[in-house]
């Protein structure tokens, strides 16, 4: 499976990832090659293989509905662009 | 003229009860002041690892075998990717092809008819922050408290066909919740959260037609006019061959009107895929039968019982099976009773009205059920009048007293000896001889103001059927 510039685009576009003209090539033919890749290994015969969506052997791993400890405001605040009210403040958005 | 049918379909969010979140030990508290619940996982900080709350997996099973579903015994969560400044991680955690549940139903009664309508399935997934637009301008303000509480979303199959039905599902589908302790519900603090699915297809057709989906409403009552307006319009549209525009709509309270928000298009592009952060869920079937043995008996067959047991009419049962508490408080009286229509009279009545003039939960209420059943029982015995009853109910609600020991205070026991009435009786013919009169001349209404003089000189102690009696046998010789 082959891509073309107006999937990466798109694709760039759903991440929040600006590509200019100069790198479209590039990825275009990289991605490709992956997806490539991607449909050799669909060849595998694989049946009786379970699919796997996680690495490790571990499963079900809880903890207990106990309060812990939070950031007091100000920590959680310090990373943001800007405050106001206890608040992150960004640009206003549009009812969601 | 063109017949149409509605379809619809309801994906409705419960938050569950937990102490903390659901990946992070932040506790959950609703109205706290701005991002004073959050941590690293809540920020999505790098580095910061989810671990899912074990209560929150509880409760999702437990809600799950409550609406019918099939507990998956293998499941996982996968990442919904987005952005918005409700979300930190630029993602939510949620569960794409693997739900804790699925394949359920619940039944509602529609005019009488029982219909069942399907559950296609419930998924764990942690709540967004919330938005709010700065007082001071063109900005946006976040608070992150909310990220991160756990959340069951609940999708139904299309199988309500009118905006009654939909509200009917949420009633039943709340009750189902409350009893099971999986969530309070309260809509106005967001804890259900409803969104709607509508479209119109011709009358035989089989395809569906193309949906709008409707969000912002707030209470039951605004999902069924929500659900009205936007039926109406969707079928105005198709009478003048009008496409309908799969679009969000977004319900305005005041107007009652559906208003176009964002059109879908790619915007739905999710890009899901499995949460590597976290390990598969894997549930044996004893885990899953402990949840099942945690669910109560539910709300439509505990209407069933009060029927049938109690011989209650089912206007009565569906009043008094709302909430577990007040289907416990009856249950509790009913059985102490002779007469289970006389609690239900008393707690539909005179209690409920309490309840909800002092804004009370029932659980609230400093009357009992032992102790109305106490009080139903002198009235059967005839120790004290029904009249006088209610004020003693009165009492007792405001002092949590038992009802013998007001009636022994304020001497109320029933006059009930014939002896005493009748001599009563004579002295109020003696002063009342207009009214004898009257009567006599076949005014039956004179006997009303004669008994009435009676009540009046007992202090309403009199037992009303024994001064009728005695009255007509006096001014009828």
């Amino acid at each position: 499976m082959s891509l073309t510039k107006d999937d990466v685009y798109r694709v760039a576009a759903l991440a929040r990832l600006q590509v200019n003209e100069e790198e479209i090539e590039a990825l275009v033919s990289d991605l490709s090659r992956i997806l490539k890749y991607a449909d050799q290994l669909q060849q595998l015969d694989l049946m009786g293989v379970k699919p796997m969506s996680y690495v490790l052997a571990t499963h079900t791993v809880t903890r207990p509905d106990v309060i812990g400890s939070s950031l007091t405001p100000e920590e959680a605040l310090t990373n943001g662009p800007d405050v106001e009210e206890q608040q992150f403040r960004v640009p206003a958005v549009l009812e969601g | 003229m063109t017949e149409f049918e509605t379809v619809i379909g309801l994906e409705v969010h419960v938050e569950l009860g937990t102490q903390t979140k659901i990946f992070c030990g932040c506790a959950v508290e609703f109205g706290a002041p701005p991002n004073t619940h959050v941590c690293p996982v809540c920020l999505g900080s790098p580095g910061a690892l989810p671990v899912l709350n074990e209560e929150a997996l509880k409760l999702a099973i437990r809600a799950a075998l409550a609406l019918n579903c099939t507990v998956r015994q293998e499941s996982k969560f996968d990442r919904k990717n987005y952005f918005y400044p409700d979300s930190p991680k630029a993602y939510q955690i949620s569960q794409y092809d693997e739900p804790v549940g699925e394949h359920g139903f619940i039944e509602i009664t529609v005019q009488g008819e029982k219909k069942r309508i399907g559950i296609t399935r419930v998924h764990l997934e942690e709540d967004a922050g919330k938005l709010t637009h700065s007082p001071y301008g063109d900005a946006s303000l976040v608070d992150l408290n909310r990220v991160g509480i756990p959340l069951i979303e609940i999708v139904s199959e299309p199988d309500l066909r009118t905006a009654e039905e939909a509200r009917l599902y949420l009633e039943e589908l709340k009750s189902i919740m409350q009893y099971c302790a999986i969530s309070e519900c309260k809509m106005e603090e967001g804890s259900l959260r409803c969104d709607a699915n509508i479209s119109l297809r011709e009358v035989g057709q089989r395809e569906l037609g193309t949906k709008t989906e409707i969000k912002n409403m707030n209470s039951f009552r605004n999902v069924q006019r929500g659900l009205e307006y936007e039926e109406q319009r969707q079928k105005k549209m198709l009478l003048k061959n009008e496409k309908i525009v799969q679009q969000t709509m977004r319900f305005h309270e005041e107007s009652g009107a559906t208003v176009a928000m964002r059109s879908k298009e790619d915007a739905h592009d999710y890009r899901y895929f499995p949460e590597p952060d976290l390990p598969r869920i894997s549930l044996s079937r004893e885990y899953s039968e402990e949840r099942r043995a945690e669910i109560p008996e539910l709300p439509a067959e505990r209407r069933q019982r009060f029927v049938e047991v109690y011989g209650l009419p089912l206007y009565d049962a569906e009043v008094l099976t709302v909430t577990k508490a007040l289907a416990d408080y009856f249950d509790g009286t009913a059985s102490r009773v002779r007469d289970p229509k006389s609690a239900s009279n008393w707690i539909m009545g005179d209690l409920l009205a309490h309840v909800k003039a002092n804004g009370l939960e029932m659980e609230q209420v400093r009357v009992k059920p032992e102790q109305l059943a106490e009080l139903i029982g002198v009235i059967e015995k005839g120790t004290i009048s029904s009249k006088i009853a209610k004020n003693v109910l009165k009492e007792m609600l405001d002092s949590g007293k038992d009802a013998k020991v007001i009636i022994e205070e304020q001497g109320l026991i029933q006059i009930s000896d014939e002896g005493q009435l009748r001599e009563i009786a004579l002295r109020i013919i003696a002063t009342n001889k207009k009214s004898v009169e009257d009567f006599k001349a076949g005014k039956e209404k004179a006997l009303g103001a004669l008994v009435g003089q009676m009540m009046k000189e007992t202090k309403g102690k009199a037992n009303p059927q024994l001064v009728n009696q005695i009255m007509l046998a006096l001014i009828s010789d």
